[in-house]
């Protein structure tokens, strides 16, 4: 098991490892850098500044220097704990990521837990009475929460909000715990906010999760167990839950790890729609400033995320599944 | 045992029908037959006339969209104060608590892939033990404690450490002996094994067929042994059922009936065995042709088409019934009785 968990550790460095890499090429894969952007901001408001402070703002951020070695510079000050300067924000990227980063992890998870806790009861109940009225709506519910996009219902919904209950339902927090420190008012505040982008983001993982779960089930339901099982005198309810489901949740659990991702670059429009708080408005912004540091701080973090995320749902395969935990062991 | 000659199993006139969107399957027309304890019924037939399908109906667990749309099942209990009495299974509802009481507890089924039986994801024991404690008051230790019992009396090696163990750790011949162990768990009077054996290779089919026989002569149950396989039924069975299509063809004890075959698709059946006297590099006799479709069931007696004794104008018009030509001896055929008289 320690083994196990030691070889994963490496091959997780590994893979940040070469998602730094990778990102920090393609942030600057586009043609000139963030102080071309930058010319062409202020040249587009007319402001005056002399050639003399670009060249030394190039200097400062060493974006004169070839790319291994602005990477290499980057990487080291990582390694101390410094993530760079946010060249957009004038700011040190930890500190314009601030809270964004812990907001973004509560959005998420509760967008997971919601996902879950939607599509596990409909998967089993669309499977157990497959082809009932129940299952045809769910299946027509699911089918338009996959093929609406959740930006769309982000702002027909915010509109509903408005004009019928007269509620700004953007953000996470009201106006008058926006700049507050954090109390119990301001929690409460959160978990109040909380639900309606947790749904939005989570609406088309929970379509695509009730098809998985639905389709796993139906399989399991076939199987001579679920037989042996019935002739033992079980009740159909607690067979069902017994057996079957806890063998079609073992894909389910696999999704896990790339929920978590998928749900951050999945919200990054509803983020900005929503005027979220979050990481996703913050990356785009920088992508489009060229902002690099920024940027690659970001998508190292979101990469981060998903190899823990991956991690975190192997451990919950080989908890449920001991056939997985014993090959796993050996 | 105490009373050989009141069946502890009645099936009369049993029709189940699966209700498609292509059509009604009959996958059983009309199956009539008895179970006593003590003794073994072997049920044999090809792939698809109904055996499984036979099973399902007794315990109350057709899959839909099947169901029993005629016949009677009686479940005879055992006599108490000399009182015996006699339970239609089919008047209760599939689901309801008096059937899931029967189910498991004085029927109890083994099926056939010993591969999928059982819940890849719980421990032999937790199987075993959550089928005891549905059927009797026993407290989680007890009823670990009955399920090691269980697992050494069907010859597990270490029953100790086999509850804890997942089937997927186990080789085919034990996870068929777990899974008896499983059916066993509860005590049941009557024993369903179908097809317990194909799945596995000989020389486990032998210990399989031997712990079935030993289990019987302790306990005294009765077993349906439901098998496509004539050899085994030739060693286990009291009393034989030839299905075709969903009907009895043929029906008596195991010795006439091997003896003394009267059905046309028994004595083809038996033809097809292979037999250490029959000269080497010929081919075995097979049956000519195929099982019809369900769907597109012969008029008449079903298997007209295949017959070698085929009758021009009676077989395919005339439905045989079952009748007695001998002691215990029963037979569906218009070789030995006579065609009825209304003309069609």
């Amino acid at each position: 098991m320690l083994a196990y968990a030691a070889r994963r550790l490496v091959l997780a460095i590994f893979t940040l490892w070469t998602v730094t890499v990778l990102s920090f090429i393609i942030i600057q894969l586009p043609p000139g850098d963030f102080v071309d952007a930058y010319m062409a901001q202020l040249s587009a408001t007319q402001s005056n500044v002399s050639e003399q402070h670009f060249e030394s703002l190039r200097r400062q951020y060493a974006l004169d220097r070839p790319m291994y070695v602005q990477y290499l510079k980057w990487m080291s000050g990582v390694f101390s704990g410094d993530f760079g300067t946010s060249m957009m924000w004038r700011k040190s990227v930890l500190d314009v990521i601030g809270d964004r980063l812990a907001m973004t992890m509560v959005l998420s998870l509760g967008a997971i837990i919601l996902t879950w806790a939607i599509a596990l009861p409909i998967g089993i109940y669309s499977a157990v009475r497959q082809y009932s009225i129940g299952d045809y709506v769910f299946t027509f519910i699911g089918f338009i929460g996959l093929g609406v996009p959740s930006f769309l219902l982000a702002l027909v919904l915010m509109y509903l909000g408005f004009t019928l209950f007269d509620s700004d339902i953007g953000g996470l927090f009201s106006p008058e715990y926006q700049l507050e420190p954090w109390s119990w008012g301001k929690v409460k505040d959160l978990l109040y906010h909380l639900p309606l982008p947790a749904i939005i983001i989570g609406l088309s993982g929970t379509a695509e999760l009730i098809r998985v779960m639905r389709a796993n089930l139906l399989d399991e339901l076939r199987k001579p167990y679920v037989i042996t099982a019935r002739a033992a005198g079980m009740s159909e309810r607690s067979l069902v839950l017994k057996y079957p489901v806890r063998v079609a949740l073992n894909p389910f659990a696999s999704t896990v790890g790339y929920l978590l991702p998928y749900i951050l670059s999945g919200s990054v429009i509803v983020s900005v729609v929503l005027g979220l708080p979050t990481l996703g408005p913050l990356l785009l912004g920088s992508l489009v400033a060229q902002d690099m540091f920024l940027a690659g701080t970001i998508v190292m973090m979101l990469g981060a995320l998903t190899v823990i995320g991956t991690f975190l749902s192997d451990l919950l395969l080989m908890w449920i599944d001991p056939r997985i935990r014993f090959e796993m062991v050996q | 045992m105490q009373d050989d000659r009141q069946p502890i199993l009645s099936v009369r006139n049993l029709k189940t029908s699966f209700f498609t969107d292509e059509g009604i399957v009959r996958a059983v027309d009309g199956a009539s037959f008895e179970v006593h304890l003590g003794q073994t019924l072997g049920i044999v037939g090809e792939s698809g006339c109904g055996k499984s399908v036979t099973a399902l109906s007794i315990l109350g667990i057709v899959p839909r969209p099947g169901r029993i749309v005629e016949g009677e099942i009686l479940l005879r209990r055992e006599p108490e104060n000399g009182q015996a009495q006699e339970i239609a299974l089919t008047s209760l509802g599939d689901s309801s608590s008096e059937m899931r009481s029967i189910r498991g507890a004085e029927i109890a089924l083994v099926f056939q892939e010993p591969m999928t039986s059982l819940s890849p994801v719980h421990t032999i024991g937790n199987q075993i033990i959550g089928a005891a404690r549905l059927h009797r008051k026993l407290t989680k230790q007890e009823a670990s404690e009955l399920a090691v019992e269980l697992l050494s009396l069907v010859g597990i090696p270490r029953a100790e450490g086999a509850i804890d163990a997942y089937p997927f750790q186990l080789s085919g011949g034990l996870r068929q002996r777990a899974l008896i162990a499983l059916a066993l768990s509860c005590d049941p009077r009557l024993l369903i094994a179908d097809e317990p054996t194909t799945a596995l290779d000989v020389t486990t089919q032998a210990q399989i067929l031997d712990l079935l026989r030993s289990l019987q002569e302790q306990n005294g149950m009765a077993i349906m042994l439901i098998t496509h396989d004539m050899g085994v039924i030739a060693e286990m069975a009291d009393q034989v059922v030839v299905m075709y299509l969903g009907r009895v063809v043929e029906e008596g004890p195991v010795d006439t009936v091997f003896g003394e075959s009267k059905h046309p698709y028994t004595q083809s059946l038996l033809r097809s065995i292979p037999s250490i006297h029959s000269t080497p590099k010929v081919h075995l006799p097979t049956i000519t042709g195929t099982i019809p479709h369900p769907y597109n069931r012969p008029a008449g007696c079903p298997f007209h088409p295949r017959c070698p004794d085929f009758i021009p104008g009676v077989c395919d018009h005339h439905e045989p019934e079952l009748q007695s030509v001998g002691d215990e001896h029963l037979v569906s055929c218009f070789l030995y009785h006579p065609v009825p008289e209304t003309s069609s």
